[in-house]
């Protein structure tokens, strides 16, 4: 059994572990180790680290079912806030570097391309999760409601995978979103399994076969 | 005891007090692989290895093609670009083109020309005097460099070749050799990686072809031994480690053009008022310069070489992307 001392420790362990990745930025910033072009370094530094910790995020469940630790459902809410942290920053990097906070110039942008139109909609898409992520706003929406917001996060992963393969087309170089694209797609398509796939089958099973079939098998049987 | 003081109340340390500069520069060599040592262990000293060395190359400065931007450090212009021959991570060429081996190395001019030559490096290095030139280096992707080159103009090659009538292309052919290559197990493009010219465009003075930069033999990573350079275009278009150059007679199927015609055209001159599909082509960033507190800078019509426009009068540039 899990104490919530122990639930409490692995989140500060957690917590900490998921701030590593800015902390080496900020330590590569500071000693001149982001490369000739620092401002894309970061770019996509965070870019991967969302995509890691979306990834991250709908890992928990099929974790859980798999390895019966249920407790990990607890965690889930951080790994989602900190996809969030690093689509923020990603965000920023954009909204900053790229178009030095001119709104009308960085929304334009969106518009005209494709690939950010798809990565900008998925960070406005993740507002509101990050918003409801409180036990307050969970109880307010009530489960069932809250559950079926939250479902936009399978949208997302989608949509960041989009963004992230659009980019790259451009090097022709498909090797990193694919290798998002299919473990995402697997997390994916074990949901399906497990929620769709799995109950319709059971449902099946009890309920009593065609007549037919029963003739058949009593005929062999003689 | 006495303090002295300046009279307006500003401590100005002796001489001998201030931290002569190799003693903090060595200080801070010294937290700096503390830092790196502690996150990601040695793998990351190797950057720090960079630094020139190359054979030095001899060229007299040729004002006449010298802009006034600030150079590019070598770090940054040995360690940052794209050669995907080496990989497709602009760090990959500097950590991976050790292999390529410059000599011996020959290259082939041939096609619609009435005397085809094949020429050696040394006579290559001896075939013209060897000019410094320093020219703004703009990337498709929305980069900038300013890099003092060192070469000649690519029209020594043409006059000595002779073109014929039917010459209206030239077709530079990059070297695609697996062995020293580890890039080409890739399919990213077809291989070898092939760029072209109109012969006019490839006849005028700014088309350099390029045997070295900062004052040394080209680095690898930077297409030794041979490269074009034309700086009115986006840098894909300056072919490296050339193996190859034909004259023709249609317009050569070049590499990128191959890979995404709708986002590589064959002319592909820098110009700001062509956005590609996925980006802006408006503004850049100077590297080493446009960081954290700065715009980018607005890109100028041709690379701001307005001399290369009369090529193209009465031609949509829009349509001839």
């Amino acid at each position: 059994m899990i104490t919530a001392r122990q639930i409490a420790l692995a989140k500060a362990a957690l917590f900490a572990a998921s701030l590593l990745p800015f902390a080496r930025l900020v330590l590569f910033a500071f000693t001149d180790r982001l490369g000739a072009n620092p401002i894309e370094f970061i770019t996509r530094n965070t870019g991967d680290w969302t995509l890691y910790f979306l990834c991250f995020t709908l890992l928990v469940t099929p974790l859980r079912k798999l390895t019966g630790w249920h407790w990990l459902i607890r965690l889930r809410r951080m790994l989602g806030l900190f996809a969030f942290f690093y689509a923020t920053l990603h965000f920023t990097t954009f909204l900053w570097f790229d178009h030095f906070f001119d709104f009308n110039e960085m929304l334009k942008d969106v518009v005209k391309r494709p690939f950010i139109t798809v990565g900008f909609t998925a960070f406005v898409l993740l507002i509101p999760l990050a918003v409801t992520s409180t036990n307050g706003m969970v109880k307010r929406l009530g489960g069932k409601r809250w559950q079926s917001l939250h479902r936009l996060v399978y949208l997302i992963a989608a949509l960041g995978i989009l963004h992230f393969w659009w980019m790259k087309a451009g090097k022709n170089d498909f090797a990193e979103p694919a290798l998002f694209g299919s473990i995402a797609a697997l997390l994916l398509l074990v949901r399906l399994h497990w929620n769709v796939v799995q109950p319709w089958l059971q449902r099946r099973r009890m309920q009593p076969a065609p007549p037919h079939g029963l003739r058949e098998q009593r005929l062999e049987r003689k | 005891m006495l303090i002295k003081r300046n009279p307006n109340g500003i401590d100005i340390p002796f001489g001998s007090e201030i931290t002569p500069r190799a003693i903090f520069e060595s200080r801070r060599r010294f937290i700096r692989q503390l830092a790196v040592g502690s996150i990601a262990g040695g793998a990351l000293l190797d950057a720090f290895a960079q630094a020139p060395g190359g054979q030095k190359l001899a060229a007299k400065p040729n004002p006449g093609f010298v802009v006034m931007d600030k150079p590019t450090s070598y770090k940054d212009a040995t360690t940052y670009n794209n050669f995907y021959e080496f990989g497709t991570e602009k760090d990959d060429p500097a950590r991976t083109a050790g292999s390529l081996r410059t000599r011996p190395w020959t290259i082939a001019i041939e096609g619609e020309v009435r005397k085809p030559l094949t020429l050696d490096i040394d006579s290559l290095l001896k075939l013209a005097p060897l000019e410094e030139r320093v020219y703004r280096l703009r990337c498709v992707e929305g980069w900038s460099m300013v890099i003092p080159w060192i070469g000649y103009s690519f029209a020594e090659i043409i006059k000595r070749v002779e073109p014929t009538g039917n010459a209206k292309y030239v077709e530079f052919v990059t070297l695609a050799d697996r062995k020293q290559m580890p890039g080409l197990r890739s399919p990213v493009l077809e291989w070898p990686y092939v760029e072209g010219l109109r012969l006019d465009e490839a006849s005028h003075p700014l088309t350099l072809l390029t045997l070295g930069m900062y004052g040394e033999v080209l680095p690898n990573q930077n297409g030794a031994p041979v490269r074009i350079v034309v700086p009115w275009k986006y840098g894909f278009k300056s072919a490296k480690s050339i193996v190859r150059i034909r004259f023709v007679k249609d317009q050569p199927q070049t590499a990128w053009s191959i890979s995404a015609p709708q986002e590589y055209g064959f002319y592909s001159n820098v110009n700001p008022n062509v956005d590609h599909p996925r980006w802006s082509q408006a503004t850049e960033r100077r590297i080493g310069e446009d960081g954290f507190f700065t715009r980018k800078r607005k890109t100028l019509m041709f690379n701001g070489y307005s001399e290369v426009a009369s090529l193209y009068t009465g031609m949509d540039l829009k349509k001839f992307y």
